[in-house]
């Protein structure tokens, strides 16, 4: 017994200070351990996804790989850990990542244990279905069983959406999107519901890609991005600009290829981002050419986007909501100055 | 005592001669000295443990405490054995999840025990076949992980039955496709309270007239027809009563619908895998604590009775099984804790069991995970001690009673 109660406090003492490290300063931290802890998918096309010899690929991914790049100068002081969905937030509260960049929906109640970043991927739930079971519309399910992810806004997105039209169905929700999948592909469930990225990544997953189609409508809203640890705003700051320095340069037209010549050119709002006028990186504590940094190793938003999910990947995804604020999307990033 | 001593005794004997030492160089002293020491140390950690977790949980803005319990969940779950909507509480998912884990826990300790006994007695088997079956079901399931089998029972399941569209019809109107099985619901009529009690009295009858038995075999061994009697009694009874009050039972027949079988009961393939795998993995375990329990009886046990002319079989059910019960129960509880505690592993293949539910679902939604993860252990610990304490008793009356 004596052992027993021993060993539960050194357990919860353990816990506790874990805890207690965790509400320091982060940048510090990481800048200290020479690594960045990021929390990221255990496999997702497009998102964060380890091929075979353990090199991680993906938009999630690539953005802890531009955090790293503008702390260390360096994209590959990252170290990734795979987290289920249902496991990521006690991983970053109890401090064991820095960051969660693994396609999580930022919503309100997320907002108020956690803290959000900018919106990295605008996404929505949608429905993948057999096209032999000729459904033109998500309305057409009724009665049907879904198959799910559990631990994410899925399971409420579709309890919402089947009650509002009062239609009935059957939820089957598995702990890792394996085998949700493969329940799917094995016929369990009529249809798989995750956020429209996901089933675009997924569907090609299945034996017969096909065979199958997502659904048009999109049931709800999924804003996309990365997570950090409340009380810490310098952190935030850091997470947050890495993603707007992305989007700054896509917006001035300076791409990995181009930054080194970037460096010359006399346009103000070019010199400010590169960090040859003004010292705004340090001002976050960072180093002045932060921006040059992340360009270089990682390359800008649309650059990023492209090589994961869009048009020089197999997921093939539209730029759509997530182009420019210019150019008819949603993706805006305020001025550095 | 009233007199004192005059002779000096044996110092041993009398306290009042106990050398004088310093009290830190009294074992007795020491002894709780020390031991106060641990406790307070032990109580200093736990104390710091839970300020330091309060305190970091009020700094990240954490809300503590219970109250998510009676906030509406908004998630469905699929199978529940009490009525449940997504408009009910996080509590009531709570109870969901805790009635599917003691469903699946409970046939799964019953089911393995019958099956497990069988597989053990067949290992000894004097018969090669038996015996080599039986050893290698128990070496191909013992040395394979339990999650690796249950996620095979589950896509054999799903892969082997048929779709929806094409569902076997079992006759009677049930039927099985990779959704699971279909049976019709049965629908209680007028009267079938009434049967429900003759079948409850017929059990008592059949207890009695056990007891009864017993008491004559031991006072003047004569046998009694115990099982027929029984038979009479508890199935006998109740369905004369059945019919006497005019069969009060209907079924809802389940129908196809446009994706899946409408009505009727549906037995889930995440439900049939979950308790399979659970089954078939602690059966192995179960069979070789009965084969132990058996060898653990000395051979001259038969032999004894044998020589008093006792045919095999109850020579097995009333000199060797009682003996080798001794052996067996202290493992086989084991063996059910261990049963209970891997029912978790229901999340891999998405049976809403508690931890899945709770720990799961309900964890990841309202972010309350110290008090999720205390209550899910206390549950546990909870079912565990109960097992513990319920096998505790059973084999305190198997024990060797001493004379």
């Amino acid at each position: 017994m004596k052992t027993l109660m021993k060993s539960v406090a050194l357990g919860v003492t353990v816990a506790a200070l874990a805890a207690g490290a965790a509400s320091a300063q982060t940048l510090a931290q990481v800048k200290a351990r020479g690594t960045l802890q990021c929390g990221s998918n255990t496999g997702l096309a497009g998102f964060g996804q380890p091929d075979a010899q353990g090199n991680w690929t993906g938009l999630d991914v690539d953005f802890c790989r531009a955090v790293s790049a503008a702390i260390f100068n360096d994209p590959t002081k990252v170290k990734f850990v795979p987290l289920s969905a249902k496991d990521r937030f006690p991983a970053l509260q109890s401090g064991e990542i820095d960051v969660l960049s693994r396609n999580t929906t930022w919503t309100m109640s997320r907002d108020a244990a956690f803290e959000f970043g900018p919106v990295v991927y605008y996404d929505g739930q949608g429905f993948l279905v057999r096209k032999k079971m000729k459904i033109g519309s998500a309305m057409e399910l009724s009665g049907a069983s879904i198959c799910v992810q559990q631990g994410t806004t899925t399971e409420l997105n579709i309890a919402d959406y089947f009650r509002s039209k009062n239609m009935k169905y059957e939820i089957v929700a598995f702990a890792a999107l394996d085998e949700t999948s493969k329940a799917y592909d094995s016929g369990r469930c009529d249809a798989f519901s995750a956020d429209a990225s996901a089933l675009y990544a997924d569907r090609l997953r299945l034996a017969n890609p096909d065979d199958h189609v997502v659904l048009p409508e999109i049931i709800s809203k999924e804003p996309l991005g990365p997570m950090w640890r409340q009380g810490d705003s310098q952190w935030g700051d850091v997470i947050k600009w890495t993603h707007y320095a992305m989007l700054t340069a896509e917006e001035l037209g300076i791409n990995q290829a181009n930054v080194d010549e970037q460096l010359k050119s006399t346009a103000p709002d070019v010199k400010r981002l590169l960090g040859t006028e003004g010292n705004f990186g340090e001002q976050i504590g960072l180093t002045k050419d932060w921006a040059y940094r992340i360009i270089k190793h990682v390359g800008n938003y649309g650059e990023v986007f492209e090589k994961n999910v869009g048009q020089n990947s197999r997921l093939k995804i539209a730029r759509g909501v997530n182009g420019l604020w210019n150019k008819g999307g949603l993706q805006f990033a305020p001025p550095v100055r | 005592m009233s007199e004192p001593a005059t002779t000096p005794a044996d110092p041993r004997l009398a306290p009042s001669e106990k050398p004088q030492v310093a009290f830190w160089r009294d074992p007795e002293k020491r002894g709780y000295f020390f031991q106060a020491l641990l406790f307070l140390v032990v109580a200093f950690l736990g104390y710091e443990a839970i300020a330091n977790a309060v305190d970091n949980l009020t700094r990240q803005k954490m809300a503590s405490g219970f109250g998510f319990l009676n906030q509406i969940a908004g998630f469905d779950i699929n199978q529940t054995l009490i009525s449940y909507s997504n408009t009910s509480t996080y509590g009531r998912a709570f109870f969901v999840g805790l009635f599917n884990t003691f469903l699946v826990a409970g046939l799964g300790i019953v089911l393995a025990t019958l099956i497990g006994f069988s597989i053990g007695v067949a290992r000894l088997s004097s018969n090669w076949l038996v015996a080599k079956l039986a050893a290698f079901y128990v070496e191909i399931v013992r040395n394979t992980p339990l999650l690796l089998q249950l996620l095979f029972w589950y896509f054999l399941l799903i892969n082997m039955t048929p779709q929806p569209r094409d569902s076997v019809s079992l006759g009677l109107n049930t039927y099985l496709n990779n959704r699971g099985l279909f049976l019709p619901q049965p629908v209680l009529g007028n009267g079938f309270t009434a049967v429900l009690l003759t079948f409850v009295a017929g059990l008592i009858g059949a207890w009695l007239y056990r007891r009864r038995a017993h008491a004559l075999q031991e006072a003047t061994g004569q046998q009694s027809p115990v099982g027929l009697v029984s038979l009479g009694l508890i199935v006998g009874l109740p369905l004369a009563a059945f019919f006497a009050a005019g069969m009060p039972l209907s079924f809802n027949p389940p129908e196809l619908g446009r994706f899946n079988i409408r009505g009727g009961v549906q037995v889930f393939p995440e439900f049939v895998a979950l308790l399979t795998g659970l089954t078939i993995y602690t059966a192995a375990f179960i069979a070789e604590n009965v084969r132990a329990g058996i060898q653990a009886v000395s051979k001259g046990q038969t032999e004894a009775a044998y020589a008093l002319g006792m045919r095999p079989g109850p020579t097995l059910d009333l000199i060797i099984i009682p003996q080798a019960m001794r052996v067996i129960i202290p493992p086989l509880t084991n063996q059910y804790l261990n049963l209970t505690k891997n029912s978790t592993l229901a999340v891999a293949i998405g049976y809403p069991d508690l931890w899945q539910v709770f720990a799961g679902t309900v964890l990841n939604q309202t972010n309350q995970a110290i008090e999720v993860i205390a209550i899910s252990m206390a549950v546990y610990l909870f079912l565990s001690i109960t097992t513990s304490l319920a096998m505790n008793w059973y084999n305190s009356r198997k024990a060797l009673v001493e004379r």
